[in-house]
């Protein structure tokens, strides 16, 4: 007995040093830092509460949180949709074994090159030179070049959805390959229409991996600075691209009481997510 | 330094490395400067700064002339503002701007140069060392370089009022900065820096997004309106930026901006696609745009230029050989090789007279005078930069440095103004 005891505790340490030091010690520092005091090149250690003063005073601050909500929002309820939609088609339409697999394959493609690269070339699409502007224009369907297309929130809203759409798409396939398809014969046989074995099988059998996804997308677009300040051609603010901002000013305990906010706004999400969906009771 | 010796008897191979790693870096070096004088070809030199001057082919003359290896970071002067001052052992060599100066000096970890030891002081452009290029020239607001260049002492940490004995940065690099235009696209001669919010231009304007600079480019666009008249554009007021971020906000909500760039070829590429014809620049990202084959003027303005500079510095640290290795580059640096090579970029260099020597009469004419290009003007790397017949934008030397309005530069403001920049920028 007491050897399995520490054969158990022996089993979980190295996964706790590489949390402890790599996750709880960032974390602490983080919150220590976001007390410190600062001057136009140096941290000074002290306790002070200006940091977030500061944040949680300004209006900036707010204007930002609820910019950096309203992308979330949109951009989740478009991925959540697509999503579905892509995950329903590989999971229920495609009935042959390999064709799925090689489907599924097909829409990681894009993820092996950097996700980067991946948003920079819309912006030579998008231009108002752009490809899309010049094809419009050429084919006589547009007079003027439409400006909305970059540098805008539409730009930022599409980048976001082509970059994280599959994070979607893999927990939500993952769900439904899951779902013993007696249950939606069973369905079908009991007089449901299409619709309805959407809404009321298949949906909620989804439930954990639609919460699964929404937790990646939530916390990617929360987090993100570098779509925001490409796409939106710096005109748009989010609460990353504010903690960078901060970073690059050597604003350390700004840029960390910042990001303890966030952290805490994150988490707060996820804990809504989680409560409305129980993830680990329908694994 | 017994210490190896003893070591290698009672430990193993990890505790000799060990001691061994000690001795090297506990000033093995420095501390026999006789025995290892001639010994200069051992030094390594870290030198650290913003990109526009970390060029290999400068490290690679160096350990062609001086024997020595230099060794370059470059990183972008937010990071080399930080590094100057957090990391004070990690570098030798600073090469850093003078408003950058303006902050890490007085931190300590730089040491000031012996004037006597600068071989062409003298002969250094008096911008830097009198504010004033010529008797008559008006000194420029900002942080103009002669107000951080010199201390009293080598301890002394507050800058002096006038030139003294010790040097804080030798003058390297610097230029004049205006706006970038696409004479092709925007229909008229741009002749003053208010023309960047003619509504004619809305949507097809850019302004840069680091704020220490765009705020000296919206001041001269402020005053050319004839919005506001600052006492020093360099240094403003709460309420003198208040009322500049507030103008900028309005702009922005009315549409005027097309985006705002951080980096050097950001900018390039909003110029070179045509979704901006009219942004603040810097030079060498107008000469990209030209070598696209499209057309970019670097078009002087009535109130002058924005100007910045920099500079290298001596770690606090150095001593001994390694200080000695330090002068001896920075007085090859000014010798004329790098300076002729900086002004064939469209930089220009701290001692003129030097640098004309390795340049050609037709190449020195062209950057220097303001003259037509007698033959193509290429780039230190060969590359045709103008063809022949063509005029540098904004004429000579003393046209362009002669009209600097104001130099980058910190505020005391300053974590107010990033606050209001950012305000700006979420608008």
């Amino acid at each position: 007995m007491m050897s399995r005891h520490w054969s158990a505790w022996l089993q979980a340490t190295p996964l706790a040093c590489v949390l402890g030091v790599f996750l709880l010690l960032p974390m602490v520092v983080l919150v220590v830092v976001s007390f410190y005091d600062y001057d136009s090149v140096q941290v000074i250690p002290a306790f002070v509460l200006t940091n977030y003063q500061e944040a949680l005073g300004s209006a900036v601050t707010w204007r930002i949180y609820v910019n950096t909500l309203r992308y979330t929002l949109i951009v989740w309820a478009i991925t959540v949709t697509l999503g579905f939609g892509v995950a329903y088609v590989l999971a229920f339409e495609i009935r042959n074994r390999t064709a799925q697999t090689m489907l599924f394959l097909v829409c990681t493609v894009p993820f092996l090159t950097s996700n980067i690269i991946r948003m920079i070339s819309w912006i030579p699409f998008l231009g108002r030179e752009g490809l899309l502007n010049t094809a419009l224009q050429r084919a006589g369907l547009i007079d003027v070049p439409l400006e909305f297309l970059l540098f805008s929130d539409f730009a930022v809203i599409l980048a976001y959805v082509h970059l994280y759409t599959l994070f979607m798409i893999t927990p939500i396939f993952n769900a439904m390959m899951r779902i013993d398809r007696g249950l939606i014969e069973a369905a079908i046989d009991g007089g449901a229409r299409f619709r309805q074995v959407i809404s009321q099988v298949i949906l909620p059998l989804c439930k954990p991996g639609i919460a699964i996804g929404s937790i990646f997308v939530v916390t990617m677009v929360m987090g993100d600075f570098i779509t925001v300040r490409f796409m939106s051609g710096g005109q748009s603010a989010s609460v990353g691209l504010m903690i960078s901002n901060q970073i690059s000013l050597l604003q350390y305990p700004a840029a960390c009481a910042n990001a303890v906010i966030l952290l805490a706004v994150v988490l707060m999400m996820i804990a809504a997510i989680t409560r409305i969906i129980d993830i680990r009771k329908e694994l | 330094m017994r210490m190896p010796g003893k070591a290698t008897m009672g430990l193993g191979r990890r505790g000799l490395l060990a001691a061994a790693g000690v001795a090297a870096g506990s000033g093995a070096i420095t501390g026999f400067p006789t025995i290892w004088a001639q010994n200069i070809k051992n030094v390594t030199l870290r030198q650290f700064g913003t990109g526009v001057s970390n060029l290999n082919a400068i490290a690679d003359k160096v350990k062609a002339d001086l024997g020595f290896t230099l060794s370059m970071t470059a990183l972008d002067s937010d990071a080399v503002t930080q590094k100057a001052v957090t990391q004070p052992k990690s570098f030798d060599i600073a090469d850093i701007e003078y408003w950058i100066c303006k902050k890490v000096y007085p931190t300590g970890t730089l040491q000031p140069m012996e004037v006597k030891r600068i071989k062409y002081f003298d002969k250094i452009v008096p911008t830097f060392t009198s504010g004033r290029l010529t008797p008559t020239t008006p000194i420029a607001q900002g942080t103009a370089p002669h107000t951080v260049s010199f201390v009293d002492s080598p301890t002394a940490k507050t800058f002096a009022a006038g030139q003294t004995g010790w040097m804080t940065l030798i003058p390297t690099i610097y230029n004049a900065d205006t706006l970038g235009i696409r004479p092709d696209l925007v229909g008229r001669p741009i002749t003053h820096w208010k023309d960047l919010m003619d509504p004619a231009f809305k949507g097809k304007a850019s302004i840069l997004n680091i704020p220490s600079i765009g705020i000296m480019d919206a001041a001269m666009v402020m005053e050319s309106m004839g919005r506001i008249k600052y006492a020093d554009k360099g240094n403003m007021t709460k309420p003198e930026i208040d009322k500049t971020i507030g103008f900028l906000i309005e702009a922005k909500k009315a549409g005027q901006f097309r985006a705002f760039w951080k980096t050097f070829d950001e900018s390039v590429n909003l110029m070179a696609a045509g979704e901006v014809i009219i942004q603040s620049m810097w030079s060498p990202a107008v000469a990209a745009v030209r070598s696209k084959g499209i057309p970019c003027v670097y078009q002087p303005l009535a109130e002058g230029y924005r100007a910045w500079g920099g500079g290298l510095g001596i770690a606090r640290h150095l001593s001994g050989l390694e200080r000695d290795a330090a002068y001896e580059y920075i007085n090859w640096y000014l010798s004329g090789w790098v300076g002729a090579y900086l002004n064939r970029q469209g930089y220009y260099s701290a001692v003129l007279e030097t640098s004309k020597q390795h340049m050609s009469a037709d190449e020195w004419g062209f950057w220097m005078e303001g003259k037509p290009a007698k033959a193509d003007i290429l780039s230190p790397e060969g590359k045709v930069m103008e063809k022949a017949g063509a005029v540098r934008d904004g004429g000579s030397f003393q046209e362009r440095m002669g009209a600097v309005a104001c130099w980058n530069s910190v505020m005391t403001e300053d974590r107010y103004m990033v606050q209001k920049w950012n305000e700006f920028i979420a608008a």
